[in-house]
């Protein structure tokens, strides 16, 4: 019993392929490992000499559960090169189809991938079995994200077709927007359900300090814009994010792991930092519904990062309404880029954290580099930190119970794996 | 019908973004129907439950671009009835197959600052170059309702009603005016296979080939449109035909002819 090794050579629940390795000797905790198989695709190898009205739907294809943010994140990003802002109405469309990425997204991780850990449970399926009728209303909540992805993306919630550089391809139809107004209102009802579900049940009594990151945006809970900004005084626009984070490769990962200069250190970036940052800045209604589901102006706990996450998938369910419901069709779809040699940043709040984009493009409008730093590369490291703690504070348990446990404390950070390889298998080795 | 009689689906995934497989979860509708008909017996995007084969049906997504993978996947094929392969990752080599046409390498280099802590082959493939494969469903990706219809076919022990004619019979069939003819805009749809629901002509731009080619392509004759009558230089041609099937012969083939 005092030479323990934990493995999980594949994680489920998780979007791509990843691993846990945990060696424990004489009840220490010896080397925690978070590793990352997804074999690499090379992303920012390819897009050299690629037309910058390319890009936005290459790097849809990092990921299909938030393709929206790498779409958005090089799209804002190409404009910035190129000095486009985009009118008030094409902005608003864009935030809605990222309320709709947001629903999606976590409602299929608050339901589907991790309630199950909560209840003891394999799988959703599972849980239809015990609990159709709720397996039912987390499906329903689901496809209203899809179909305002669908509404605006031009028919597709994986990989949509609609978004460009300067704007939208075509413009919704007032008519198409309209009937998002219903599905959101029934939406914020069963938001608040999932709320109420999710802060009931048990967590894990462990306290993190960590160092929080996210956009902060002037009066909204920022999504699409917004500064980069940290719990411990980090204040910076997009042109400099590289003076402050990077990227370093190592060897037990096809994924690189994200740090803040100075030094290597690891950072949060994701609901709990959002949430920790921008406090101020949501809903009443939402604000409310988190207090009452017990939650303070800031969650340390990253096992309640799904009550985080349940109460932003409320939080986008206000925005988006008031967006369905103010919507005018902007006058133009699009702008015309001129084409200029330039360098460009985009940043946005992918569903599980900061994702950044950067590129150079020559006078011909041809990508010249391209840098993507994806948000579960950036969590790498502090995933790594929360494993040590959750070991450390439950080598009690069996190594059966003590995996589940560290499998949870993954999917704390809903990873996205594909999207960090250039981006998980567990194995706890007790010697 | 017992637990016991329904048939067992697993569903892989090898070097993709996990879209097509959340395709299966976003039938949000139809997806307590599908696990009511078959039993989930490996699918590690939605359980932990890991059951091994076999199975009877195998959903593949993803190409290979790993020895791994290449092991992995003959493995599986010893495990299942029947083999699917679905989207244009696992049926083309998808967008990572861009590296086919350039040295991996040189690519590595790029993206990692140790390339020797990487381990990748040098091209990415589609799952049928290693193993036999039953159906091939396109798409980047795939339509839920194809994949619905090709596991209900399967089910049912009949073939899927698949089409693989041109893009450009959904635009006839919705009524979408032809970008190309109308607008001059560069369109793949006539070379390109049905399926996605006529999306990119729908929002007034040509399609850019997310089904891989039709059966039959006369990529030639709208490559020489694209360079005449559109005004294309070689260089964006190539591009065309290089996205996400661009290791599809007759993509991979017209492409070369522009380098």
């Amino acid at each position: 019993m005092s030479n323990r090794v934990i493995k999980v050579d594949a994680l489920a629940r998780v979007e791509g392929e990843g691993s846990l390795y945990v060696r424990v000797k004489d009840n220490e905790i010896k080397e925690v490992r978070f590793g990352i198989f997804e074999p690499p695709r090379f992303f920012e190898a390819f897009l050299r000499g690629r037309h910058f009205m390319e890009v936005p739907d290459i790097t849809a294809r990092i990921c299909g559960i938030c393709p929206i943010a790498y779409q958005m994140g090089s799209i804002q990003a190409m404009e910035n090169a190129l000095g486009i802002v985009v009118s008030e109405p094409v902005r608003a469309l864009r935030r809605l189809i990222y309320c709709g990425e947001w629903i999606e997204s976590h409602a299929l991780h608050v339901y589907m991938l991790h309630a199950p850990d909560f209840l003891g449970l394999p799988d959703a399926i599972q849980l239809a079995k015990s609990n159709r009728e709720l397996v039912q209303k987390a499906l329903r909540l689901k496809k209203i994200g899809n179909d305002i992805l669908e509404a605006i993306g031009g028919g597709r919630a994986i990989h949509p077709v609609n978004m460009r550089v300067g704007g939208f391809y075509r413009i919704p139809k007032k008519s198409e927007i309209k009937p998002l107004i219903e599905e959101l209102e029934w939406a914020i009802e069963a938001s608040h359900d999932t709320i109420r579900l999710v802060g009931g049940f048990n967590f894990p009594d462990i306290e993190q300090h960590y160092n929080f990151v996210a956009l902060r945006h002037e009066s909204e809970y920022a999504i699409h814009e917004g500064r980069v900004v940290s719990n411990r005084g980090l204040d910076t626009d997009l042109p400099h994010f590289l003076d402050h984070f990077d990227e370093e490769h190592v060897k037990h990962s096809n994924a690189l792991h994200g740090f803040q200069k100075p030094g290597k250190q690891p950072y949060h970036t994701g609901p709990l930092a959002r949430y920790a940052i921008n406090y101020d800045r949501l809903h009443p209604e939402a604000k409310s519904s988190a207090k009452e589901a017990g939650l303070g102006p800031v969650v340390r706990n990253p096992f309640q990062s799904i009550v985080v996450r349940a109460v932003e998938i409320l939080q986008v369910c206000l925005d988006g309404l008031a967006i369905a419901k103010n919507y005018v069709e902007p006058d133009r779809a699009f702008i015309e880029p001129e084409i200029k040699a330039s360098v460009g940043h985009g940043c946005t709040e992918a569903p599980r954290g900061i994702c950044y984009h950067r590129y150079e493009i020559d006078d011909q409008g041809l990508v010249k580099t391209a840098r993507i730093m994806p948000p579960t590369a950036q969590n790498q490291k502090i995933i790594e930190s929360d494993l040590f703690n959750v070991v450390s504070a439950n080598l009690a348990l069996s190594d059966e119970d003590l995996k589940w446990r560290c499998e949870q404390a993954i999917r704390n950070y809903d990873p996205c794996i594909s999207c960090a390889t250039h981006f998980l298998k567990l194995t706890v080795d007790r010697e | 019908m017992t637990a016991r009689a329904k048939p067992r689906l697993g569903v892989f995934k090898f070097s993709s973004c996990d879209g097509c497989q959340l395709s299966l979860l976003d039938c949000e509708l139809e997806l307590l129907a599908v696990t009511d008909a078959v039993e989930i017996a490996y699918f590690l995007e939605a359980t932990r439950k890991d059951m091994k084969g076999p199975f009877d049906v195998v959903l593949v997504e993803g190409s290979i671009t790993t020895p791994h993978e290449a092991e992995l996947i003959r493995q599986i094929r010893k495990s299942t009835k029947a083999l699917i392969t679905i989207g244009a990752c696992a049926t083309s080599g998808g967008i990572q197959a861009l590296r086919n046409f350039k040295d991996v390498n040189g690519f590595l280099e790029i993206v990692y600052a140790r390339p020797d802590y990487i381990e990748t082959l040098e091209t990415s493939t589609p799952i049928a170059e290693h193993v036999q494969v039953d159906f091939e469903l396109r798409g980047c990706p795939i339509n839920k309702y194809q994949l619905l219809e090709v596991l209900n076919a399967l089910l049912n022990g009949r073939k899927p009603n698949i089409p693989n004619f041109a893009e450009c019979v959904e635009c006839k069939q919705k009524g979408t005016v032809c970008v190309m003819v109308a607008k001059g805009m560069p369109c793949l749809g006539p070379v390109t296979q049905a399926g996605c629901g006529n999306l990119c002509p729908s929002v007034h731009r040509g399609c850019f080939g997310c089904f891989g080619p039709m059966e039959t392509p006369n990529t030639d004759a709208l490559a020489k449109r694209l360079l005449t009558e559109l005004g294309q230089d070689k260089a964006s041609v190539m591009r065309s035909f290089r996205n996400f099937n661009a290791n599809a012969p007759a993509f991979r083939e017209e492409s070369l002819k522009h380098e």
